[in-house]
């Protein structure tokens, strides 16, 4: 596998405005309106409302306690909402939705003593429609390590095996949950490159991220949610410039360099440290 | 100083340890208050179940007459060695099962009253000092007791002198076969026992293990139903219990000289049904909870009852009937007594049968719950 540098080294690369990407109308894969959210004593959530593309990817950027995993959780029919609707194709969320999507958590533990191919063969079987195994493998660059035990994975290696269960089912939409949190910086470009073979396949994709390099380079589309509401939502260059003016990604500003999504961020959600 | 900083930073460290430890214990109240609990329970269930009157010398079954209990048999003195101390009296469920234990020496003597007393008073006994309550109040004395006696065991012997000693027109008649070793009867119960505690731990803990760890949650994002984890689980489990049963079981034939009297397919089907039962059992603990200590806990309160009452070490024959009833709710109770039902004395399925159904109704409920109420995730 080629693990060089991906598109986002030194300053961030220039990407085409992509919301809705195509010049066909395209059509939403996954609805959601109005979710709400609450636990006893907080409101998570507050009434969030978002249409995922077909083919496009999807960033949700949030500080910590946003709501973001909570949310991202409702669309992953994972977390029942208190109030709202999800749709799935104009369906409710069912087994279809199930055997259509593919879900990449931010932690998750695998059986210990299965290697890498015996993971992926086990989820392999839980599909009605799947890829061939080897090319799975292949996907994820786990062709070499397909007899190593899953606890002898390094980081890098075990998100990749994630990323392969997440594609076993050759999934319609694909949700990647703070997939490079923890890795080092090469393992995180070469997450990149292979996020970006899914999306050149037509996988739609929603990811969250605290890397707001991650979500420049990888996302058509980001919202930026705070306090469980989404208060920004738009390309990511399209952002940046109607925060901080036309040109403003490319045009260096008042500390030298272009503005990116780390600014929009700051500026959105305030440099409070949350707890 | 900081010499003496460093001397002692282990202890610092270790105490350190100790005290987030201890926090963590204390603050996961359920857990807390099952180790508090827990072994208030066991004592008392000890200090319960083995508490009372001395051990007796001897035990004798008894067919009292129809209607009659054994307490009213004893209050109207219907016969002499009634009222003999230190002696086990019970009422076998039926008169066949009672003389093949005779004939096993796992009984000293039976005793058959039933023939004793007519249901039609000739005679009212007006010198009568108990007050007799029931059918008894207006029976008669008919006939002569009758008793077995195996001349082959030494305690029967003892016994049948006692017996002389109070009732010397008492009809005699006799049964052979040698005793069972207590290896033979114990050893169901040993197998047994391994069987309940590999199938009730292993499915319990892997489940708990597998929802702390997230990776339950992995699998509720896939077409996978509860029913389909838990089938797959219990399945597993069922495989590797039976086949190291049956590893363990079919060396000790040849080693011990483990008898089967009965058939071994039916013994087979007993054992699977058992640790099916077991298993599920194990799967209802699984189903709700999510901390490892916490399952341990109900994981064990689930076995003891079994250890103690489920007849691994003893019989429970002749203890209270509240006891008996709460052992006739445990499945080790039904496998246990199937299995020895089907290695001692040659039981075959019409005989058995009651307790494979209780067995498989165990397992419907058991698997019933687990599947209804069980949590994919860490609330």
């Amino acid at each position: 596998m080629n693990v060089g540098p991906a598109t986002a080294t030194g300053s961030l690369p220039t990407k085409n405005s992509a919301s809705p990407p195509s010049t066909a109308t395209p059509s939403v894969l996954l609805e959601a309106t109005g979710l709400v959210k609450h636990y006893p004593k907080v409101k998570a959530v507050d009434g969030v409302s978002l249409k995922l593309y077909a083919g496009t990817c999807l960033g949700l950027l949030g500080p910590n306690g946003a709501g973001k995993s909570t949310t991202i959780e409702m669309l992953e029919g994972s977390l029942p909402p208190t109030a709202g609707t999800l749709r799935y194709r104009g369906e409710p969320l069912g087994d279809r939705f199930r055997q259509e999507s593919g879900i990449q958590f931010q932690k998750t533990a695998l059986q210990e003593f299965l290697t890498v191919r015996e993971t992926v063969e086990l989820f392999h079987g839980l599909y009605d429609h799947t890829l061939p195994i080897d090319e799975v493998l292949r996907l994820c660059a786990l062709e070499e390590l397909e007899g190593r035990d899953n606890k002898k994975l390094s980081g890098g290696q075990l998100q990749r095996l994630l990323l392969a269960v997440a594609l076993v089912n050759d999934p319609n939409v694909l949700f990647l949950d703070e997939p490079t949190t923890g890795l080092d910086p090469q393992a995180r470009r070469a997450f990149w490159e292979l996020v970006q073979g899914i999306k050149a396949r037509g996988t739609t994709v929603l990811l969250t991220t605290h890397y707001m390099d991650e979500a420049y380079v990888l996302c058509d589309r980001i919202i930026i949610m705070d306090h469980g509401k989404f208060i920004a939502e738009g390309t990511p260059r399209g952002l940046i410039e109607e925060h901080f003016g036309e040109g403003a990604a490319e045009r260096p500003g008042p500390e030298g360099r272009p503005h990116n999504l780390e600014d929009l961020f700051l500026k959105l959600t305030g440099r409070d440290l949350r707890t | 100083m900081s010499r003496n900083i460093r001397r002692f930073a282990p202890l610092r460290r270790l105490l350190a340890l100790l005290h987030a430890r201890n926090l963590e214990f204390i603050r996961d109240r359920r857990t807390l208050g099952w180790n508090l609990l827990m072994p208030f329970g066991i004592v008392f269930a000890f200090a319960f179940i083995f508490s009372g009157p001395e051990k007796p010398l001897f035990k004798v079954g008894v067919l009292t007459p129809s209607g009659v209990t054994l307490a009213q048999a004893k209050a109207a003195h219907l016969h002499p060695l009634l009222g003999t101390r230190f002696v086990d009296f019970y009422t076998p469920d039926n008169a066949d099962a009672a003389v093949r234990k005779l004939s096993r020496h796992q009984v000293d003597l039976l005793l058959d009253l039933r023939s004793t007393v007519s249901d039609k008073p000739v005679i009212a006994d007006t010198t009568a000092t108990t007050t007799v309550v029931g059918p008894l109040a207006t029976s008669v004395a008919l006939a002569p007791a009758h008793y077995w006696v195996n001349p082959d065991s030494p305690k029967g012997y003892l016994t049948e002198q006692l017996l002389r000693l109070n009732d010397r027109n008492a009809v005699r008649n006799t049964v052979s076969g040698k005793a069972i070793s207590y290896v033979d009867w114990v050893l169901p119960g040993i197998l047994g026992l391994n069987l309940m505690f590999s199938s009730v731990f292993g499915a319990g803990y892997v489940i708990v293990r597998y929802r702390k760890s997230g990776y339950l949650r992995r699998l509720r994002a896939t077409p996978l139903t509860a029913f389909e984890f838990l089938s797959a689980q219990v399945l597993s489990r069922l495989l590797l219990v039976m086949t190291i049963a049956t590893l363990v079981f079919v060396p000790l034939t040849w080693i011990v000289g483990l008898h089967v009297a009965g058939s071994g397919l039916l013994l087979f089907l007993l054992a699977s049904l058992g640790a099916l039962s077991l298993i599920s059992l194990g799967l209802v603990v699984a189903a709700y909870v999510s901390s490892e200590e916490l399952a341990g806990g109900l994981l064990n309160l689930c076995t003891w009852p079994m250890m103690l009452l489920s007849g691994v070490w003893y019989s429970l024959e002749g203890s209270s009937a509240w006891l008996q009833r709460i052992a006739q709710a445990l499945p080790l109770t039904h496998l246990l007594d199937g299995a020895r039902a089907i290695m001692i004395d040659g039981a075959g399925i019409a005989d058995v049968w009651p307790h494979l159904a209780i067995l498989a109704g165990m397992v419907l409920v058991f698997l019933g719950v687990s599947a209804v109420g069980f949590k994919w995730r860490v609330d």
